[in-house]
């Protein structure tokens, strides 16, 4: 997807590019890692399917708070990796899907239809992953253009309804410590906050 | 250190048990935190020894129970006891244990005594996680009289022929292995024979998800999750959870006639 316009692109770029590359690919790689090694701890099954899980929603977070930085920092760079982060939050979530799916339930029909037909949290997630799949579909540059800036980008608000989902499906997952849900409740009601405070004031949002 | 004098006890499964390493590092214990490997972790600070367990309420002769002479006063059993979690799953457990009736005996409950309740110590410079209220401390359970009194109902001491680690709720746990695994209360300070049904802690946080009974049943789903089946801990697939664990035979008539949906 980068390859149109990497030529123009100066080393510094390049390496920023492979730097978040790299960085979004690394806790796949741990996982690659610590499955190696035997070292999943005792129920390897949740170990994989948390962790995906656990970065799918960083970093749909991370891409929702790259617009309030440019703001912050005055820098366009943070969003010109929005893309790729995005896509990665994407690949980790149909990751970690896959994984619940597979390896948890073992593609045990009943399980997975009563699942999805009974289980808040499990309905709540899956939305949000059918949210992102549009998304997805619509990153690459061919499809920007093809739907035209004003309509993609109404589109692509539906990214703030897929981080309150993916956000309220691990809320509605734990049993009775909520600090872990509530701090991505928290940082996505400031990243919506400041992006309301912008619109009320009449300034790009 | 390992105990002496242990029995073997007909009332133990066949089956293979989870390793000690498994057994030893996935725990709830949420007085050392909520996560599976924090009570591995933080458990260590919990003094254990002198252990007093206070037992009171409606019975003739109330008292102190010393954990160390419960050890020395009782001929100890293994037990394996498969043990299926509310999360679903389960392991089997060598479990080194006393027969609950035979501690309760003594203490002489009275005919008014219905219920059994009991506490864990509550102490946030031992227990790092009762600095955070996640559940309302200290953790209680209770279980009816003839429940308490059954024998597949043990105090457990013990794990693999050796002293209970800290853990798994030394220096001694209540095991119940027909029930789900939050009723088998760890560390416990103080027993109370009661005429009222006692509060107990998961259902006092969350009364739709967490009954007073909490019997092993694939039949009635926790609110969120599914109970029919369950992640055996060391298997890649899930297997059929069955009916009170798999301890229908022993323990069905204690709820003959009750309706176990409303009693969940």
């Amino acid at each position: 997807m980068a390859r149109l316009t990497m030529a123009r692109r100066s080393s510094r770029d390049r390496l920023w590019w492979w730097a978040v590359f790299v960085g979004c690919a690394l806790p796949l790689a741990a996982l690659g890692g610590w499955a190696a090694t035997g070292d999943l701890g005792v129920n390897p099954i949740e170990t994989i399917v948390r962790h995906l899980g656990d970065w799918a929603l960083r970093l749909l977070v991370l891409t929702l708070a790259l617009t309030p930085l440019r703001h912050l920092t005055g820098s366009t760079r943070p969003v010109r990796y929005r893309r790729m982060i995005g896509l990665w939050a994407f690949a980790y979530a149909v990751l970690h899907v896959t994984a619940y799916t597979v390896l948890d339930i073992g593609l045990h029909g009943p399980t997975l239809v009563d699942d999805l037909t009974q289980r808040p949290y499990i309905m709540v997630g899956m939305a949000a992953l059918l949210l992102l799949i549009p998304l997805a579909a619509t990153s690459t540059t061919g499809m920007i253009k093809r739907l035209g800036g004003r309509r993609w980008r109404r589109l692509h608000r539906l990214v703030y309804a897929a981080g309150l989902l993916g956000a309220g499906h691990y809320l509605l997952m734990v049993k009775a410590d909520i600090t872990q849900p509530m701090i991505y409740i928290a940082l996505l009601g400031l990243l919506y906050g400041v992006r309301a405070g912008r619109w009320l004031a009449g300034r790009p949002v | 250190a390992a105990l002496a004098g242990v029995v073997e006890s007909p009332l133990s499964t066949d089956e293979d048990p989870n390793s000690f390493r498994q057994i030893t590092t996935y725990n709830n214990f949420y007085e050392f935190g909520t996560g599976k490997e924090d009570p591995a972790r933080f458990a260590g600070r919990l003094e254990t020894s002198p252990w007093a367990i206070t037992v009171d309420g409606a019975c003739a002769k109330p008292g102190t129970l010393d954990a160390a002479a419960l050890i020395a006063d009782h001929r100890l059993e293994e037990r394996i006891y498969r043990l299926r979690c509310v999360e679903a799953w389960s392991m089997v457990i060598p479990w080194v244990g006393i027969p609950l009736a035979a501690v309760l005996t003594p203490f002489e409950p009275t005919g008014s005594a219905r219920y059994v309740a009991f506490e864990t110590l509550e102490d946030p410079t031992q227990m790092p996680g009762q600095r955070s209220r996640v559940l309302d401390w200290p953790y209680r359970e209770g279980l009816r009289l003839d429940e308490a009194m059954h024998p597949l109902t043990i105090l457990a001491v013990g794990l693999y022929g050796r002293v209970l680690p800290n853990q798994n709720g030394a220096p001694v746990r209540l095991v119940v292995p027909w029930k789900y695994g939050f009723k088998s209360i760890k560390s416990i300070v103080r027993i109370r024979f009661t005429e009222e049904q006692p509060p107990t802690s998961w259902n006092m946080a969350q009364p739709s998800e967490y009954g007073f009974y909490a019997n092993v049943n694939p039949t009635v789903d926790h609110p969120r999750w599914s109970q029919a089946r369950e992640r055996r801990i060391g298997e890649w697939g899930r297997r059929d959870t069955l009916m009170f664990n798999g301890y229908g035979e022993q323990v069905a008539s204690l709820y003959s006639g009750m309706d176990l949906t409303t009693h969940f």
